[in-house]
């Protein structure tokens, strides 16, 4: 009887050790999205370079796609830029959710589209280009409907416009070979 | 004086950095006030929205402003921004069968404890070592008088 007194602590001591190492080795931002397995959101946005088209959900469905929260402003959208356009050239449908930043109207000059376009083409030009098309999130009504927390982040959209992953943070050859592609695999094909 | 006035120059600031929002009443305003501290930024981890400066945070802010305004009641905000963030954006998790440990947890805990408290005091093997004691100290008695008959 005195043994198993002196082994309860220890096996607590043990639990506790395993629990807390597991925890060293977790990702505090990876979560369940709630938007998961749901239908985008409604929504009628302008498209960035041909304001007079407004995109809504019916017309981006038929196709598996990403959708790629992305920002000019962002470094690390900046950054996987290149590995998305490869990812295009391979036949991944990407279609671009600009995500612009708030304007403080006391100490932010207003919104200027033509300006904002020229910087895109040119963070494009420079880095390759992805996108099929953009879509301009003024005040972020759609991604905030979708869960985005900030920039970058890709959701992948299956043909009949339900949401079927989420993903936070950049898209890199290691995170598309063992998350993304295998999901993207699973609902493209027909 | 001029030191007085300095720090009323100074408090008048502070006050008007706080962010000013037209209600419709207190209620409003406390409730607004409540929500802002309840809901967790989704980007900055380990702050509310009232607290974070994060894109995410300020667009909710507003969006639970708004909300307010329109006439929505408590529960009504936090569905909407736990449809779209999880249940990662409110403080108070819901009871799943998930989160029940964490008020199981300590329960248990506690009554193991006071099981393990119980076992042993049923199981205290008082009368042994009594007995030894009165045994050791006749012996040490002996031996005391013996050296006090010495000595006298």
């Amino acid at each position: 009887m005195r043994k198993t007194f002196f082994y309860i602590p220890l096996a607590l001591f043990v639990v506790l050790t395993l629990f807390l190492l597991s925890g060293l080795f977790s990702d505090p931002r990876e979560r369940q999205s709630a938007s998961l397995d749901k239908a985008l959101p409604d929504f009628a946005l302008a498209d960035l370079m041909q304001p007079e088209h407004i995109w809504t959900p019916a017309q981006l469905t038929g196709e598996t796609f990403l959708l790629n929260v992305w920002g000019t402003w962002c470094p690390t959208c900046n950054a996987e830029l290149a590995y998305l356009t490869e990812l295009r050239s391979q036949g991944v449908k990407i279609v671009g959710l600009y995500y612009e930043l708030p304007r403080d109207p006391a100490f932010d000059a207003p919104f200027d589209l033509t300006a904002l376009q020229q910087d895109v083409a040119q963070k494009l030009a420079q880095q390759g280009n992805p996108y099929q098309f953009n879509m301009l999130d003024i005040d972020r009504s759609l991604s905030m409907d979708l869960g985005v927390s900030g920039a970058p982040e890709t959701f992948i959209i299956d043909k009949n416009g339900i949401v079927r992953a989420h993903h936070i943070g950049d898209i890199n050859p290691q995170v598309w070979r063992s998350k993304l592609a295998p999901l993207y695999q699973q609902w493209s094909t027909p | 004086m001029k030191s007085v006035l300095m720090l009323l120059l100074l408090l008048c600031g502070a006050v008007l950095a706080d962010e000013v929002l037209p209600f419709a009443n207190d209620s409003e305003r406390e409730l607004y006030q409540q929500l802002t501290a309840e809901l967790r930024c989704p980007q900055c981890q380990n702050q509310n929205i009232a607290d974070s400066n994060a894109i995410v945070a300020v667009d909710m802010r507003q969006k639970t402003y708004q909300l307010i305004r329109e006439g929505k009641d408590r529960q009504q905000i936090l569905d909407y921004m736990i449809n779209r963030y999880g249940d990662f954006v409110h403080y108070l998790p819901p009871v799943t069968r998930y989160t029940l440990w964490l008020w199981l947890l300590p329960l248990l805990m506690l009554l193991g404890l006071a099981a393990v408290g119980l076992y042993r005091r049923a199981h205290q093997p008082v009368a042994t070592e009594h007995k030894a004691n009165t045994e050791l100290e006749a012996e040490l008695n002996q031996l005391i008088e013996r050296y006090r008959s010495k000595k006298s």
